[in-house]
């Protein structure tokens, strides 16, 4: 690797200081996001993969706050930035996209208005530059006649374009970074594949990074070059897509590989991960996958730290599947 | 659409018809009309013939009809105690009722919108808190009594306000085309001592609307606060004013706006309280006075406009609402 | 426990272990918000001055015989001629405050809680019928409703008070025609949704008398939402006997309740004698403030869509 990575999370912890207790949304998270790559974050709902995203972004609203660790955004750390400088560099540097479409566009306001705001809030340019501006980005984003678009209401919009007019939003500025939660997840499958191709090319040509939090492991299969599973609030397993998705080290992403779908599979019952994910007010001593695991024994009464198991492959397991005909199972 | 409206027209029309019999019923044949129409001195003979002239001899059903044909010509008799149409009566001091109602109007958005604005962004704050709790006061506090202590702390201890009356008013000609007003209407908003006559009868009658406000922009704001475009418009680095001011604010307004346009009919009813308390001489202070005195042409005259202004008024909300919600045009048809 | 009652029991008979009945969680609920016991509390003392205001009163404000006019208009604490000092002061008659406001509640209680009571039997009578009838019986109600709450309550009362004349009685007939379409639209909502519950069914099925399904089965299960709604409306109905007073529509001079007296201190006002309308005013307050915040908890804990 000859350059600095675009973003490097070290032992992130946010957490919710609720009346119930301290939530561990995110416990001891790190990873890095290389130049140019899509880094895939995976699990189920409640794991803390948004609030990572949030996290990094600087939205975590209270209760929460980031509690320890460090967000290296190009040498600059995050979570030691001042609000204003955060401000700064939202929607500039780094951009999101959300999930439901339907919800992140203001109702009341007008496509250029929602487009102008964000180019004035970060240059200095008359509102004719600005428009010109979000005039190109929607047409970058495959919106026909964008001129007539960007006079319309949110709700003159399909879910799809409405989710492409949010992506060319946080294209306006041409950032490092995109934290994209699960963008893809409330439209029908054919719109998903088209957005996808449409940001991978757009990934590949800006040399923008991108995070992608999805629970949709054949998204990531397609999309990623490295990915990090996580588990209630921490990751479990991370690594390149190539390697993690054939042979998986930890049981829950072996699991969740395993409830897959696929036609190569036809026929055998699919495989499911028992129970529930636990909540993280009370998780169950020691590993927390440990109440659903199949290979869960005695050492996992004890906390795992995340570790190198093979070269380049990290997890958080005392008993990894390191067999081949384990990992094939 | 126009099945829609027709059909609302013609209830509305009954509301008015079956309002004018309650109204006649209730004044003209609860009490015994004789012994205020006719002057105690007068003989037997004398009693017959006012009687008669005033056709009090008829059923009552054929004397309906008389005032029923009466009132579609827009005559709704004369006062007693001024020898004038009541109706013109009532149109002379509509204007005086109708600015203090749009004054307690507009300071209940100005007060109540940014209170609840800020109740609603930092809702744990002390300051918040103070401000629900007086708009918990606000709803309980009994308005004649807060008049009261307006003019005791306003004008009688400091002495900054006047503490009645209407003060100069300015005279704009009559635009609206009543022939009993055609010397032109008095507006006391258009000049500075009928502005600080006005001050205090408005904030008064905009207390519980105030109130109202704070809650709903409150509520409003909470929960527009957790919309995914409010967190969407945050990611894309805009300033918290312009989130608050542009995103929060705007989609809140229109919902606060339509309420306090539905409450103009419960603001002109209950100005009756703050005119009385003030002096105001509004609609309101004369139908006090005139129940007082038993002046029955009045008091027809003031139920049937106030009868026709609130049907009005529920008609346009309904005809709005219809016309935003399709749903709710689907729902009156299938009943 | 007192010797008494352990006597009257067998000398074997276990002290009986709380039980938790649906009164005593209602309680329990109730009393999880401080502000809505202090509620209770300061509502508990005005009942109990109110309905003791003969025993406890320095004077009978209504007795005109022991009015002394040369006390009229007396500072707050001053001593009048009668020998008992005057602490919230005397109005223009001399009448002392602080009596005229004990006596003053004594009626503004009476109508309110008076007309909420009889507003509620009419009004939920009327919601039964209409919810258990239903076609037309249910539409004639149900519009009559909906065409009264279309106007303020204040319009409504003026204009019975207009037909009818002043005086009390004819203002808790104003009170109880503004209330009844509160409580008739609640307990309809209710019975609505009780009615089609199989106990009922399982009564028309023993073929009980509709009024006793009515009363017996259907009337219980509405009580929740009945009593927040004539919480909130007793409040309301101090507040619009107190308006309408005001207005001198409403209860005759000679026994003035609170609205009166605030109306009767208005002139005095200008000239600075501000403790005639300022102290039965705070009373009223108080009244209306203690009862809304007893309802706004009663409504919390009485609500079954709050319930887990």
């Amino acid at each position: 690797m000859t350059t600095a990575p675009t973003l490097e999370v070290r032992n992130l912890q946010t957490h919710f200081f609720t009346r119930a207790g301290v939530v561990k949304a995110v416990d001891d998270v790190s990873f890095t996001v290389r130049r140019g790559k899509v880094m895939g974050l995976v699990g189920e709902s409640g794991s803390g993969k948004s609030v990572t995203g949030f996290s990094i972004i600087g939205l975590v609203d209270a209760p929460g706050r980031i509690a320890g660790g460090s967000i290296l955004f190009q040498g600059r750390d995050l979570a030691k930035l001042s609000e204003e400088e955060m401000r700064d560099l939202r929607g500039n540097r780094i951009a999101m996209i959300f999930q439901d479409p339907m919800m992140t566009l203001n109702p009341v306001l007008r496509i250029d208005t929602q487009m102008i705001e964000t180019v004035q809030a970060h240059r200095k340019v008359s509102h004719e530059a600005a428009r010109q501006r979000a005039r190109d980005t929607l047409g970058m984003v495959g919106i026909p006649s964008p001129d007539e678009r960007l006079k319309a209401y949110p709700h003159q919009f399909s879910g799809g374009m409405r989710q492409r007019v949010a992506i060319a939003i946080a294209l306006l500025h041409e950032p490092e970074l995109i934290i994209a939660d699960e963008p893809t997840t409330a439209l029908d499958v054919t719109i998903q594949g088209q957005i996808l191709a449409e940001v991978q090319k757009l990934a590949e040509t800006t040399g923008t990074s991108l995070i992608w939090i999805t629970h949709d492991l054949s998204v990531v299969a397609g999309l990623a070059d490295d990915i990090a599973v996580m588990y209630a609030g921490r990751i479990v397993e991370k690594g390149t897509v190539a390697e993690v998705l054939d042979r998986p080290l930890h049981p829950y992403t072996s699991g969740l590989i395993g409830s897959v779908p696929s036609r190569n599979k036809r026929g055998e019952p699919l495989r499911q991960i028992p129970g529930m994910t636990p909540s993280l007010l009370n998780l169950p001593p020691g590993c927390a996958f440990r109440t659903r695991c199949p290979r869960a024994a005695a050492p996992c009464m004890a906390e795992p730290e995340i570790r190198e198991i093979l070269p380049g492959r990290e997890a958080r397991c005392f008993l990894p599947l390191t067999s081949a005909e384990e990992q094939a199972a | 659409m126009t099945v829609y409206l027709v059909r609302r027209l013609i209830q509305a029309l009954f509301v008015v018809l079956a309002m004018s019999v309650i109204v006649f019923v209730g004044i003209y044949g609860i009490g015994d009309p004789v012994e205020i129409l006719i002057s105690p001195d007068a003989d037997q003979i004398e009693r017959e013939r006012a009687v008669k002239a005033l056709g009090l001899d008829l059923p009552l059903w054929e004397q309906y009809l008389v005032f029923l044909g009466n009132a579609l010509q827009g005559d709704l008799g004369r006062s007693f105690v001024f020898n004038e149409p009541a109706l013109k009566l009532i149109l002379q001091r509509m204007p005086a009722t109708m600015e203090l109602a749009f004054g307690a109007m507009f300071l209940s958005i100005l007060i109540g919108l940014p209170l609840g604005l800020f109740a609603g962004l930092k809702p744990d704050s002390p300051v918040s808190k103070g401000i629900m709790a007086g708009s918990i006061l606000g709803f309980s506090l009994p308005t004649f009594w807060v008049g009261l202590m307006l003019i005791m702390v306003f004008a009688v201890q400091l002495g900054w306000l006047p503490s009645t009356g209407r003060g100069e008013t300015c005279s704009v000609l009559g635009f609206v085309g009543l022939q009993s007003c055609n010397e032109g209407l008095q507006w006391s908003f258009l000049t500075w001592d009928g502005l600080r006559h006005m001050a205090m009868p408005a904030l008064n009658l905009a207390l519980f609307k105030i109130s109202l406000v704070i809650r709903l922009t409150r509520a409003g704001v909470r929960e527009t606060m957790l919309m995914d475009y409010v967190k969407f418009a945050r990611a894309k680095g805009l300033s918290r004013s312009r989130v608050t001011f542009v995103h929060v604010f705007k989609n809140i307004l229109i919902p606060v706006v339509t309420v306090v346009g539905l409450e103009l009919g419960s603001t002109i009813a209950f100005s009756v309280v703050t005119e009385s308390v003030f002096a105001w001489p509004g609609m309101g202070k004369l139908i006090i006075d005139s129940i007082n005195v038993l002046d029955r042409p009045v008091i027809v005259a003031y139920l049937m406009i106030i009868v026709l202004l609130f049907i009005t008024i529920n008609l346009i909300v309904d005809l709005t609402y219809s016309m935003l919600d399709p749903r709710v045009r689907l729902e009156t048809k299938g009943t | 426990m007192s010797d008494v009652a352990l006597k009257g029991a067998p000398a074997s008979a276990p002290v009986p272990a709380k039980v938790e009945t649906p009164f005593r969680r209602f309680v329990s609920e109730f009393c999880e918000s401080k502000v809505a016991v202090g509620g209770a509390i300061v509502f508990g003392v005005i009942a109990l001055v109110a309905i003791f205001a003969p025993w406890i009163a320095p004077q009978n404000p209504y007795d005109l015989a022991q009015l002394d006019i040369m006390d009229g208009r007396m500072e707050p604490g001053t001593v009048g001629g009668a020998g008992f000092t005057y602490w919230l002061g005397t109005d223009d008659q001399g009448r002392d405050m602080m009596s005229g406001i004990m006596y003053g509640l004594r009626i503004s209680l009476m109508v309110g809680a008076g007309s909420a009571l009889i507003a509620c039997v009419v009004g939920a009578s009327l919601g039964l019928l209409a919810a258990y009838a239903g076609k037309r019986t249910d539409t004639v109600i149900m519009r009559l409703v909906d065409l009264q709450l279309s106007f303020p309550s204040i319009l409504v009362a003026l204009m019975i008070l207009a037909f009818l004349g002043k005086g009390i009685m004819n203002v808790v007939i104003a009170l109880v025609i503004v209330e009844w379409a509160y409580y008739a639209r609640t307990v309809r909502g209710t019975a609505l949704v009780e009615r089609r519950r199989e106990y009922i069914e399982a009564a028309q099925c023993l073929a009980l008398p509709t009024h006793r399904i009515l009363f017996r089965h259907l009337l219980p299960n509405c009580l929740p939402p009945l009593i927040v709604v004539a919480t909130m409306q007793v409040a309301r109905a101090i507040a619009l006997e107190a308006t309408l007073s005001f207005l001198g529509l409403g209860v005759p001079i000679t026994e003035p309740s609170l609205g009166l007296l605030i109306a009767n201190g208005y002139e005095y006002m200008l000239s600075g004698k501000y403790w005639i309308s300022f102290y039965p005013g705070i009373a009223l307050l108080v009244t209306i403030v203690s009862i809304n915040l007893m309802g706004d908890q009663l409504r919390d804990v009485l609500n079954p869509r709050l319930k887990k």
